[in-house]
């Protein structure tokens, strides 16, 4: 791999798609342990194979969003980026991630859920996000009048370091003492770092979609910024939906409750502007990228909807801590931002513009049986939440090893369909990394 | 625009660090609970990160999920700190046995009961208000 020749956005990218198919093996691995208590149990067994799954994930997430930021900014300014920020930037991460993915082997952890790693690891990923926050505002100077979206990336940036700052508070005994705050501070955290890198995935979404149709609607359109900031409104301030049954201030909760609510406005707004999405002229050499966006637009539809029902507390009363919220969690981050993530991939590295026609058809099919994999692997979760809500709430109860395993049946299912999309993406990785591997040099995209 | 969009961006922002102040500031104002000790527990929450029970077991319904829900199990009855005991040891289905000292044992145990004298976690204790927020009843 030459890597001399791949502009930096595309090197996240890349890396990105490794932590992609990573995570991947590491989910199918996990998921048998469902069925198979025993299985690998002697030597990585579930307590590693999660952690391992998770953060593969979530780096995909975080280095694709990376990758995306840094491809829009050369595409709006028509110039590169700073070439040595960004490779230290890239080192950091691969330094830490190497030692997290050590370190999870080795049974060794000592962090919080999702972020299971040893704390000292989170301070390569900080100085690297300290890196990107640098380069990027280096680069925004350049732009006069900021579109929606680079407000999005700005704004994921900025959230992402705070949260993840905030993230660590519990090393501090102040907090770690009085576990009701601790626990209220730790979902803060997990629900702004969700919304964080949303705003630089969705920006990534709106910035493909100018420039599919070519044009500068979306960008600089009024709505557009009115969404932005309902979307921020949310990150900043609907968290307090996962506390409902935790004993922490009320005020907390009712916000929660108050501001989720106003996500029926995204809601609504999508039904509205439905039509005229899927009227948009799809370009021949942007048929991945458009055919991926419409793809997270019918997912953003599912999720959102179930999402702002389980922000109900009266509902969220059957679904908390079930597998529903489970489906919620792979529902957006496969059906959203990996839709997203790869139409931008598709758009960027333009693996396209080097393979036969007959590859294209081997992708279509790839990617319907992607959509199909993750519809049969979120129906069959949520049908294993609703059983387990309905347990939950139920007297006299049953032990929970009894109801386990009636959820055996759609945990086969669940196993069966994450195989589907492991297959799936591995198609649409291959055909992604290919011009890479086979050491086809690729022109930057801003070029 | 008149207002401009740095200008909400700073509001929305300003709003933000205030509650989340107003949040950090929280731990000043509640009288500590005496049942448990409270170093102790802090330690024994770090234990728990340590051996990873988080991906598998929730705290308030939180967390993973092939194990139980913990947050009481020091008051279940049947259950309790000699549970807690035996099944780290031995292990049960996807739970592996640990190899543990007996200090971070009782952290461990600490901490379960600190969790455990914050409140109850029994979703069938909870009854809905006139908005549709949920309120436990019977709290501890
Ligand atoms: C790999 C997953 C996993 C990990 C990690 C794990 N457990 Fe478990 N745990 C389980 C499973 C599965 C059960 C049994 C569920 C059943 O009865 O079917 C269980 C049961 C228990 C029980 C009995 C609960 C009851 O109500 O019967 C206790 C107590 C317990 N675990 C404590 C812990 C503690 C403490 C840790 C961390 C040191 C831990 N577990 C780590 C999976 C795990």
């Amino acid at each position: 791999m030459k890597t001399n020749k791949i502009g930096a956005g595309n090197l996240f990218l890349i890396t990105a798609l490794f932590m992609l198919l990573f995570g991947l093996c590491f989910g199918v691995l996990a998921a048998i342990t469902y069925i198979y208590p025993e299985f690998l149990k002697s030597t990585l067994g579930f307590i590693s194979l999660r952690p391992l799954h998770v953060s593969s994930a979530l780096f995909w997430i975080i280095l694709g969003a990376t990758g995306c930021v840094y491809n829009g900014l050369q595409a709006i300014t028509q110039q590169t980026i700073n070439k040595n920020i960004a490779w230290a930037q890239w080192l950091l991460w691969v330094f830490s991630i190497i030692g997290i993915c050590t370190s999870y082997f080795a049974h060794q952890f000592g962090g919080r859920e999702y972020w299971e790693f040893n704390p000292i690891w989170a301070l390569p990923i900080a100085l690297a996000w300290l890196l990107f926050l640098v380069n990027f505002y280096i680069h925004s100077e350049k732009i006069r009048k900021w579109p929606v979206y680079v407000w999005m990336w700005l704004t994921g940036l900025v959230f992402f370091f705070f949260t993840f700052s905030e993230n660590y508070l519990w090393l501090i005994p102040y907090f770690r003492q009085h576990f009701i705050t601790d626990t209220t501070i730790q979902w803060k955290v997990n629900g702004s770092l969700v919304g964080s890198w949303n705003q630089m995935i969705y920006g990534t979404a709106f910035f493909l979609m100018d420039k599919i149709a070519n044009s500068k609607k979306v960008g600089k359109n009024k709505i557009a910024f009115a969404m932005y900031f309902l979307g921020l409104f949310n990150l900043m301030f609907n968290w307090g939906h996962h506390l409902y049954t935790l004993p922490t201030e009320k005020y907390i909760r009712y916000i929660g409750y108050a501001v989720s609510m106003t996500e029926w406005i995204f809601f609504i707004k999508i039904i509205y502007t439905w039509k005229e999405a899927l009227n948009t002229i799809q370009k021949h050499e942007h048929y991945f990228p458009y055919k991926f966006i419409m793809a997270s637009d019918i997912w953003v539809f599912i999720n959102m909807g179930q999402a702002i029902l389980m922000s109900i507390p009266a509902i969220n009363l059957y679904t908390h801590g079930t597998h529903i919220t489970v489906a919620h969690a792979m529902g957006t981050t496969i059906g959203i931002n990996s839709m997203i993530l790869l139409a931008a991939c598709f758009e960027f590295l333009k693996p396209c513009r080097h393979q036969k026609i007959k590859s294209k058809k081997i992708l279509v099919s790839a990617f319907w049986a992607l959509q199909i994999s993750l519809l049969i692997f979120w129906v069959s979760l949520n049908i294993a939440g609703v059983k387990k809500g309905i347990w939950q709430l139920s007297t006299p109860q049953a032990s929970y090893s009894q109801m386990m395993s009636t959820l055996q049946p759609y945990f086969i299912v669940f196993t069966l369909a994450g195989i589907g999309l492991f297959f799936s993406f591995v198609i649409l990785i291959t055909s992604l990394l290919k011009p890479f591997i086979k050491n086809v040099t690729i022109k930057p995209s801003y070029e | 625009m008149k207002i401009k969009a740095r200008h909400t961006f700073l509001f929305l922002s300003i709003l933000f660090l205030a509650y989340s102040i107003s949040i950090y500031m929280q731990p000043l104002s509640n009288t500590g609970n005496t049942s448990f000790n409270k170093e102790t527990a802090a330690q024994g929450r770090l234990v728990w990160q340590k051996y990873n029970c988080q991906s598998c077991h929730q705290l308030y319904s939180l967390g993973g999920y092939l194990g139980p829900d913990l947050t009481n199990v020091i008051s279940q009855p049947k259950k309790g700190e000699a549970l807690v005991r035996t099944m780290v040891k031995t292990g049960i289905k996807q739970m592996p046995a640990f190899t543990i000292s007996e200090m971070e044992m009782s952290q461990l145990v600490e901490f379960l009961k600190s969790v455990d004298a914050s409140g109850n976690a029994d979703l069938r204790k909870f009854r809905k208000d006139n908005l549709g927020m949920i309120e436990a009843h019977e709290n501890k």
